[in-house]
């Protein structure tokens, strides 16, 4: 691949590739994304759980979503999305660099 | 009471006690990732382009929701409430194969330059007067832009929680300019991800409540069949109410030239606030896949965001009444918020808040943080003052991202006093993309065009869509605002080439030997191609692959909506 040919300025310009392997500083130190994300699908879907739980029959909702308890519904899918996330993160913890995909070979 | 506040009425959304905590415990979860990322910002570098060391999948994702602002989300939900099906086109023709040729064809260019800015890579090919040109339009228009997007969170948080307007544009752009401060380009693409599947998280439970009230996808077509569209509004293909062109042919053709060719690859081939994301990447090969991996949402998209906009077409009163010619005090503009308020019962709706506001502040972090780039380096560091340390560089990004949003403070109420925006950001458009385009695909396959003839057509192409656009205004050339725009855009695009082409040839080109890796006659094919090695290894990581996949699926969306 094309390697830097303007070596004139200035600033570390970090090679990609293999060569990439130490960042130019630590933003391998940010936190893990995934984990975030499944903290707050977690949060929102309790909160709709309990929400659809106590309130997702009352007739007011009912009439809204077409019949359905859809605080419920969506909650359920935000913890399961939650879940998915949080497994990822266990089976392919944080390297170096941020982990590929799951699915790897 | 007068029409405004009965539609204020109408619109307002009775957000409870845990709503508010929804969004609030969304927002301290995104000033937290700013704080976090802070700790871990040592260059300019870091700062701007997050250290070149994001995973594809983020990246990608952060491209397509950098793309997917609250004007993109309101506006179409608008559109799918007024023309149907056809708005798709956006998403498909409008987008996908100028998002497949941009991760093909013109990332190993853009990375493998290692420009940290488009205005910079068009240093490498043509000249700095080129590069400075463009820097500067780019950072003129990433300022209004960012104005547009704060002053519509600002009339949503007006109109839907009864903030008033003074208020609420300051606020937003504090919150805003917090969390890029501190942490750059990091903190503004990871939130942009979070933004993503929060955005998925109102669009998807609107879209599935909004048809289980209306008795499903048969139900919905018998309802919009039965509306003042007809069938016409089931089905994507002549288009005619969307381009407004009477002729069913011409209306194909303008949508196939107008938008699938000109527009599109002007805007997703060139437009730094989502190239830049794919310019974070870590490595070549997921510099490629960023726009590929975002093209499968944008593809999907239309699904929850235009049936949506039907929905709310069928459902809502007020927009029956619209629609059938009527005036209710609400505008298409107003879809969302009303099909958010008629179907999703507290608690969702909380979510759906915290998504709105996501969505807007995404488009104006887009915006800012790539202001920040281009002027760190292209305007401040190329031009002004070169050659400082580097820690005075990294001053300058985070005293720029402060100005940025205080000048869209300014810009939000210059667009307050403009009559329809999604028509004002359509001239910008035409005006900045569709010419830069002209001179980028000019400069990657004719190795014999000049700095020089960049600039020119560059200048030239502006000024051919900014004629266009004041005859249409003034009625001279008498065509609907979109038509205009399409018409525009070409005519940008085909005067920056001419231009560029006559330039040319009576100016000298730079040596061969400068152009290795900027244009594809000279560049071996061996360093377009990347390692695919360890992170970069597998055959569901070819980008050749992730781009055929996502045109097939395209295609296959277009058979099932034709």
């Amino acid at each position: 691949m094309p390697r830097s040919r303007d070596n004139a300025r200035p600033q570390p310009i970090p090679t990609s590739g293999p060569a990439a392997q130490t960042p130019p500083s630590r933003s391998s130190s940010l936190f893990d994304l995934r984990s975030v994300i499944a903290l707050l699908f977690g949060v929102y879907g309790l909160v709709l759980l309990i929400m659809g739980i106590i309130s997702g029959d009352a007739p007011a909702n009912l009439a809204k979503t077409g019949g359905m308890n859809l605080n419920l519904d969506v909650g359920i899918a935000m913890l399961i999305t939650a879940a998915l996330f949080a497994l990822w993160v266990r089976l392919r913890p944080l390297r170096i660099i941020t982990p590929p995909p799951p699915d790897q070979r | 009471m007068t029409a405004a506040a009965q539609a204020n009425d109408i619109l307002r959304l009775h957000p409870d006690v845990v709503d508010y905590l929804l969004v609030a415990f969304y927002f301290a979860l995104v000033l937290g990732i700013g704080f976090a990322a802070r700790r871990s910002v040592s260059s300019s570098l870091d700062f701007l382009l997050s250290g070149r060391a994001m995973p594809a999948w983020i990246t990608g994702l952060a491209f397509i929701s950098a793309n997917l602002g609250a004007i993109e989300l309101i506006g179409f939900v608008a559109n799918g409430a007024r023309y149907g099906i056809a708005s798709a086109h956006y998403y498909w023709i409008g987008a996908i194969p100028a998002m497949v040729f941009l991760g093909l064809v013109m990332m190993p260019f853009y990375y493998g330059s290692r420009a940290r800015s488009v205005p910079e890579f068009l240093r490498k090919r043509f000249d700095r007067t080129t590069q400075r040109v463009q820097a500067v339009i780019f950072a003129l228009s990433s300022v209004l832009i960012a104005g547009v997007n704060l002053f519509s969170l600002a009339l949503v948080l007006e109109a839907l929680l009864g903030w008033p307007l003074l208020a609420a544009i300051p606020i937003a752009a504090v919150v805003v300019l917090l969390y890029i401060s501190f942490g750059g380009l990091s903190a503004a693409i990871y939130s942009e991800v979070l933004q993503f599947f929060l955005i998925l998280g109102l669009l998807i439970p609107i879209t599935i409540a909004g048809l289980s009230r209306v008795g499903g996808w048969s139900g919905l077509k018998a309802a919009v069949t039965a509306g003042p569209g007809g069938a016409a509004q089931l089905s994507a293909w002549p288009g005619t109410p969307l381009t407004e062109i009477a002729d069913p042919v011409l209306s194909v053709i303008g949508i196939v030239f107008g938008l699938g060719f000109v527009l599109s690859f002007g805007y997703w081939t060139t437009n730094f606030a989502e190239v830049q994301r794919a310019l974070s990447a870590k490595s070549m090969s997921a510099a490629c896949r960023t726009p590929l991996i975002g093209a499968y949402p944008k593809a999907l998209i239309p699904l929850v965001i235009i049936i949506p906009g039907m929905l709310a077409a069928v459902l809502i009163p007020a927009l029956k009444t619209l629609k059938a010619g009527g005036d209710s005090g609400v505008t298409y503009n107003n879809a969302l918020s009303l099909l958010i308020k008629e179907v999703l019962p507290n608690g969702i709706l909380g979510v759906a808040i915290a998504g709105l506001l996501a969505a807007f502040m995404a488009g104006m972090a887009a915006n800012i943080s790539s202001l920040n780039t281009v002027f760190t380096y292209d305007i401040w560091q190329d031009w002004l003052k070169p050659d400082q340390p580097d820690s005075y560089y990294l001053k300058v990004g985070r005293t720029v991202t402060v100005i940025g949003c205080f000048l869209a403070i300014g810009t939000a109420f210059i667009a307050s006093g403009s009559s329809n925006l999604m028509d004002y950001l359509q001239a910008l458009f035409s005006f900045f993309n569709a010419p830069l385009f002209a001179i980028f695909i000019l400069g990657l396959f004719w190795k014999r065009m000049t700095g020089t003839s960049a600039w020119v057509g560059l200048l030239c192409g502006t000024a051919a869509a900014v004629i266009i656009d004041t005859l249409v205004r003034t009625n001279v050339i008498v065509l609907s605002s979109q038509a205009g725009s399409f018409v525009g855009a070409s005519a940008a695009f085909v005067v920056g080439v001419g231009v560029a082409i006559a330039v040319s040839l009576v100016t000298t080109p730079k040596p061969d030997r400068e152009l290795v890796g900027l244009v594809w006659s000279l560049t071996p094919k061996s360093s377009r191609e990347h390692p695919i090695e360890r992170d970069d290894a597998g055959w569901y990581r070819s980008p050749s692959l992730l781009g055929a996949g996502v045109l097939v699926i395209t295609v296959i969306l277009y058979i099932i909506f034709a």
